[in-house]
């Protein structure tokens, strides 16, 4: 943030931000200098955000009304659902805020793998990203308990019951987790306050994201660096803000088309049936967001090995940067990479559809073939790939995909290398 | 090496595909296609027919409320907007046939007194152990989401009404247990709760057993969403206004770009002009050469 020089015009102002530079930051974001050649892929970061920020407001409503107790909870979200006025409209917008989250978010993912955006110098945004993500993961999860219906409970026992596998101290760890023998109420009780605190470590770690990201600035389709306060880059405000809010506008019709006409659609019918721990549901299955990961999960075949195999998938991208070779970021300039992409984008897609298919028989088969190509695409595919792809060429600035007529570049290249001698990269 | 790649994906997805295509009716179960019906509140602009639903609920208090409850639905959401909008003469007339218990009163004593409005609707039974007890070790379920709680829904619901028949020879029964082509498995332990005539409504319709099992459906459904119509109201109204707004949005942001893409076309004609001018120097007098 230090190439500003911003100095409040008034007077109370300025006194004020030399103690506490509030309009110094506001000017930076403002003013934050953002790749003019950005598409609308990039706008779901601002996206994630009113998600973020939705959940929080409408799970701040539903816990005035919720209780968390094994006997009330199913209890209070029917009173929510009846007699809380427009209790049902927020418990929608909350219960499916949370698959338009992860939609976003995994849009947000797969964009950051097709333009590189985790490559030097992004890493840490990258990684605090992934963070982010996790700690999503948990939220809902948790969130997912709290209705204490059939997926509720049985979601709950079998995830926690995961920590089992662990040797030696599996048990006491699940015991411990539980607050009991079994997923009962003290388990409700602390799941219900982990649900409230995990979010506002998610701010905090959304503060730190978009401030990592403030330093090197935005990645862009060409991937190629920009030259900051030239005509390569625009203002946040009033460019990226009306693109931004034009892509939320249309992501809101599609999430109030699912509150409004769809609500229940991507939850399971079982979750409207009360909790009964002497009853299991026919096929246990989480939300679909997780359901790559329950796919990796059951195609292991020993509990301990599935366990861990999930939570690398996972982990796994952390190293992403270090694993993934080539310097060039866009996808667009690899072509070999790019039909690799498509085809993870499809493996775990595969593996989405199959953790909601029973583990059996050909679903078995696919799976682990699935899960083995996920990791041999970011273990042994994006070390090797680095090495030995031949990339295109890539433009010399982002200005220059901007000049449309085909072939002009190229020959405007050749001359001027003729013309300028060795020195080619200085004419501009 | 590397050129095949692009075929060895494809191949490698198509081999997946042609692998999964023979396979994928294997694990599944046997799927009975519900039967469809044309419900009143399906799609955006879906509303409840009041009298199917009053007639819905007279189906549920003379044939189901013997077994079911509906725990969280209370006598007066009958008479609520968006119900089966019954007067309030009406419902505090249905309210007083049942009784429930209050207390303690001042001497400490638990007593039994009518119901009101604001009452939930009485239970059949006072929890579910004594309802499975009373039923042959099968509850029967809650009716408040039941809706909800199946998939399907309403198609599940009436399908399963109309689903009893004879029982396919080879299938050997229990007593107490009855055929259903819907019920997952086949068994059912509820008897055929329906049949022509067993409830005899007031307004004329003739109660068939589809009539009657499509009006107790629409209660149920109504009863498992009783904020459907505003919800369905309210959901028309918030997506135009957002493509009203998206409208005007659109327009804005193309104005306040246009800004920016004057300037950028500006620095393209620059730019255009310095590859002229170079061009100029390096072929001379004819530029028109170029391109």
């Amino acid at each position: 943030m230090s190439e500003e020089n911003y100095i409040p015009k008034n007077k109370l102002a300025k006194w004020f931000d030399s103690r506490l530079p509030l309009l110094t930051l506001s000017h930076h974001l403002k003013s934050y200098p953002t790749p003019k050649n950005l598409n609308y892929w990039w706008t779901f970061g601002g996206i994630l955000t009113f998600c973020l920020i939705t959940q929080i407001i409408t799970g701040l409503v539903l816990a005035m009304h919720y209780v968390a107790h094994v006997d009330h909870a199913f209890e209070s979200i029917e009173h929510i659902m009846r007699d809380v006025n427009y209790g049902w409209l927020i418990r929608y917008v909350h219960a499916n805020g949370a698959s338009m989250f992860f939609l976003a978010v995994y849009i947000h993912i797969f964009r950051s793998l097709y333009y590189g955006s985790y490559k030097a110098p992004r890493e840490v945004i990258w990684i605090i990203g992934l963070i982010i993500y996790i700690l999503m993961m948990a939220t809902a999860f948790m969130g997912y308990v709290l209705p204490w219906g059939q997926m509720s409970f049985w979601g709950a026992t079998v995830i926690t019951n995961l920590f089992s596998a662990i040797p030696l101290i599996g048990e006491s760890i699940t015991t411990w987790l539980w607050g009991g023998f079994s997923v009962d109420n003290p388990t409700l009780n602390r799941f219900y306050s982990l649900h409230y605190l995990l979010p506002f470590l998610t701010v905090g770690l959304v503060i730190l994201h978009i401030w990592a990201l403030h330093v090197p600035g935005n990645n862009n389709p060409i991937g190629i660096d920009v030259k900051k306060n030239t005509n390569e880059t625009m203002p946040f405000h009033p460019y990226m803000v009306m693109k931004d809010l034009l892509a939320l506008l249309f992501f809101i019709l599609v999430f109030l088309w699912f509150v409004f006409f769809a609500p229940n659609v991507l939850g399971h019918p079982d979750n409207y049936i009360e909790a009964n721990p002497l009853v299991t549901p026919a096929h246990i299955v989480p939300e679909w967001y997780l359901l790559p990961f329950y796919a990796i999960l059951r195609a292991i075949p020993s509990k301990l090995g599935g366990v861990i195999f999930m939570f690398a998938a996972i982990f796994i991208l952390m190293l992403l940067p270090w694993l993934d070779s080539s310097k060039v970021r866009s996808a667009t300039f690899r072509p070999i990479y790019k039909k690799f992409f498509w085809l993870l984008v499809f493996v775990v897609i595969l593996l989405g559809y199959l953790g909601a298919k029973p583990p059996e028989g050909i679903y078995l088969i696919l799976s682990r073939l699935a899960t083995t190509y996920y990791f041999v695409h970011f273990l042994i595919l994006l070390p090797v790939l680095g090495r030995y792809e031949k990339t295109d060429p890539l433009p010399m600035s982002i200005s220059d995909p901007v000049l449309d007529k085909p072939g002009v570049l190229d020959t405007v290249k050749k001359i001027t290398s003729e013309y300028e001698g060795e020195n080619a990269g200085s004419f501009k | 090496m590397l050129v095949h790649l692009n075929n060895y994906i494809k191949k490698f997805i198509l081999s997946i595909l042609i692998a999964a295509v023979p396979f994928s009716v294997f694990p599944e179960e046997k799927k009975v296609d519900l039967i469809k019906t044309d419900w009143s509140f399906d799609g955006i602009f879906g509303t409840f027919d009041r009298s199917s639903l009053q007639r819905g609920y007279q189906v549920y208090q003379e044939v189901c409320s013997g077994c079911h409850s509906v725990q969280h639905l209370s006598y007066r959401n009958l008479l609520e907007k968006g119900g089966p909008e019954f007067s309030t003469d009406e419902v505090k007339a249905i309210a007083s046939q049942f009784e429930v218990e209050d207390g303690p009163n001042s001497e400490g004593e638990m007593f039994m007194r009518t119901a009101k409005l604001s009452d939930k609707f009485v239970k059949p039974y006072p929890n579910v152990e004594a309802s499975t007890a009373a039923n042959g070790g099968a509850y029967p379920p809650d009716m408040s989401v039941l809706a909800k709680a199946r998939a399907g829904g309403a198609n599940y619901l009436y399908s399963l009404l109309m689903g009893y028949g004879d029982t396919p020879e080879g299938l050997k029964l229990d007593d107490g247990v009855y055929y259903n082509k819907y019920m997952s498995g086949n068994k059912i332990m509820m008897s055929e709760p329906l049949s022509e005539g067993i409830v005899e409504y007031s307004d004329g319709t003739v109660p068939t057993k589809a009539q009657l099992a499509k009006d107790v459906t629409t209660f149920l459904v109504w009863a498992s969403e009783p904020h459907l119509e505003s919800q369905h109201k309210m959901g028309f109204k918030a997506i135009i206004y957002l493509i009203l707004l998206i409208t005007l949005v659109y327009m804005s942001k193309q104005k306040v770009w246009s800004r920016f893409g004057s300037k950028n076309e500006e620095e393209k004609e620059e730019t255009f002009d310095k590859v002229e001018r170079v061009i100029t120097k390096y072929e001379g007098e004819n530029p028109k050469t170029f391109k």
